[in-house]
């Protein structure tokens, strides 16, 4: 990852809509007997506003062929050639009675416009939230017709039933449950970005379905923790019975949807363990200098350490390791007396995940202000990060001593994050 | 009175002002905001508030 960040997508789709006969022509994936996955796969994108995802990642849309037929969600806006082309590989995309937009965010909702074009559909529904925030964002004059949480949709040979998920991860977010087939269409919760020819979870390795869903977690999810539990609660008291479930980010969980809602139990717990996090960056290597002998001190201590320069780490590689680590060091140089600003960057982003629970300390080289690091102390306990030791400040260049008291920082974090962790 | 924020957005609901626009009158404890009342900036319902210390 460069300094000046990825470029948003360097494999952009081609423009052509499933009218055109220069269009290539997409096939539909079953899932079920009435159920299709006719998304979009995005091999090209590397930013997602902010988040770096080096994997790309899929645009999900599900057409249901009940006696209604349906379509679950639609792509972001480059891709509706693709989801209409594979709509069109499955049934006559003007044959589709009802849209259901589980989420008005524009990577769901990007080729709405077009698809209703296209489809010309009986009915559009969303949540209440929903429906607003799609006229907020597409101005298309009350044709959606708004859904309360429990409500039931008769699709003639089949039911849904719309979960809201009022904050996961917006106002308008939904899931929506389609009983015949056991299935959860559970939009962006389990969901992870990833691109892959794959559809299905247990056609993919464990280790990289893991991986790229607490990275979701880390950086979607994270702030919303407390409703994720009551989510979980609120699913399970419906007493429904599921059999997969279909992210609109990501595989399909065919086989491994108890072990996604598990994972999210945990993460939503804010449970930590002993690992320490050291975020900094440095003009001169001093900063830098300071940041390794407080590794040092860490390990001597006890701790697993993350150092992360951020010239080389990424505002959501930091992310994630707070899903479950136990302290955030952060360290800055000072420039024009205040903090670097990558430093800046990365404690904007952190703060709005609100990770809970943390212990921390700042530190930094400087040359005569020496701002940065009262600066980085006010932010980290506006993110209620207990600070357990003393900022730490050395002019220009770190002696022996100084270097000496950076270790002991870092024993005595380790030594804290001791006491603190469960055995 | 105390105040309440919400888990999800941070929004605080202040009893002196309570939430005018959305039905609740200035000077209404947390306690008596209606059931069905919702967070006015993100959606979310009163089980998802926390007293402010």
């Amino acid at each position: 990852m460069s300094a000046a960040g990825p470029r948003e997508n360097d494999n952009p789709p081609e423009e052509a809509t499933v009218r055109s006969s220069a269009a290539s022509s997409f096939e539909a994936v079953k899932v079920t007997d009435q159920v299709y996955w006719v998304g979009a796969i995005d091999w090209g994108v590397r930013d997602f506003h902010g988040y770096a995802t080096d994997r790309g990642s899929t645009y999900n849309a599900y057409l249901i062929l009940a006696d209604k037929i349906t379509l679950i969600d639609t792509v972001k806006a480059p891709f509706a050639g693709e989801l209409l082309s594979r709509i069109a590989s499955v049934v006559d995309p003007a044959k589709v009675d009802y849209v259901i937009s589980n989420h008005a965010e524009m990577d769901h909702s990007g080729a709405l416009r077009e698809v209703l074009e296209a489809l010309n559909p009986e009915k559009v529904f969303a949540s209440a939230m929903g429906v607003k925030a799609l006229e907020e964002h597409f101005h298309l004059d009350g044709h959606v017709t708004g859904v309360a949480d429990g409500e039931t949709l008769s699709l003639g040979s089949a039911g849904l039933t719309f979960v809201e998920a009022r904050m996961l991860h917006w106002p308008d977010s939904m899931m929506t449950y389609l009983a015949e087939e056991r299935l959860l269409f559970s939009n962006d919760a389990f969901g992870m970005h990833l691109a892959s020819s794959e559809r299905f979870d247990d056609e993919l390795q464990q280790w990289l379905l893991e991986e790229e869903a607490a990275r979701y977690f880390a950086n979607i999810l994270l702030p919303f923790s407390p409703l994720i539990a009551k989510l979980l609660e609120k699913v399970a008291g419906l007493g429904i019975d599921i059999d997969m479930i279909a992210t609109s980010h990501g595989p399909i969980w065919r086989k491994g949807g108890d072990r996604i809602a598990s994972l999210y139990a945990t993460w939503a717990s804010g449970e930590r363990g002993d690992t320490a996090v050291v975020v900094f960056d440095t003009m001169w290597q001093s900063t830098a200098k300071m940041a390794r002998a407080i590794g040092e001190g860490l390990t001597a201590g006890g701790a697993r350490v993350k150092l992360m320069p951020l010239r080389a780490a990424h505002r959501s590689d930091v992310a994630v390791e707070l899903l479950d680590a136990g302290a955030l060091l952060v360290g800055s140089p000072t420039l024009n007396n205040n903090m670097f600003p990558t430093v800046a960057d990365v404690l904007t982003y952190v703060k709005g995940l609100r990770p809970r629970g943390l212990i921390g300390a700042a530190f930094g080289s400087y040359g005569w202000g020496g701002q940065a690091v009262g600066q980085i102390e006010d932010i980290l306990r506006d993110m209620k990060v207990d600070l357990a030791a003393d900022g730490l400040k050395t002019k220009y260049v770190p002696d022996a001593a100084a270097l000496r008291e950076c270790r002991d920082l870092g024993v005595k974090i380790a030594g804290k994050l001791k006491g603190m962790v469960k055995v | 009175m105390t105040k309440y924020q919400c888990l999800a957005c941070t929004y605080v609901y202040d009893p002196a002002k309570g939430d005018p626009e959305n039905g609740v009158p200035p000077g209404t404890p947390f306690e008596e905001v209606p059931d069905d009342w919702v967070c006015p900036e993100c959606g979310v319902p009163k089980n998802m508030f926390e007293a402010l210390e």
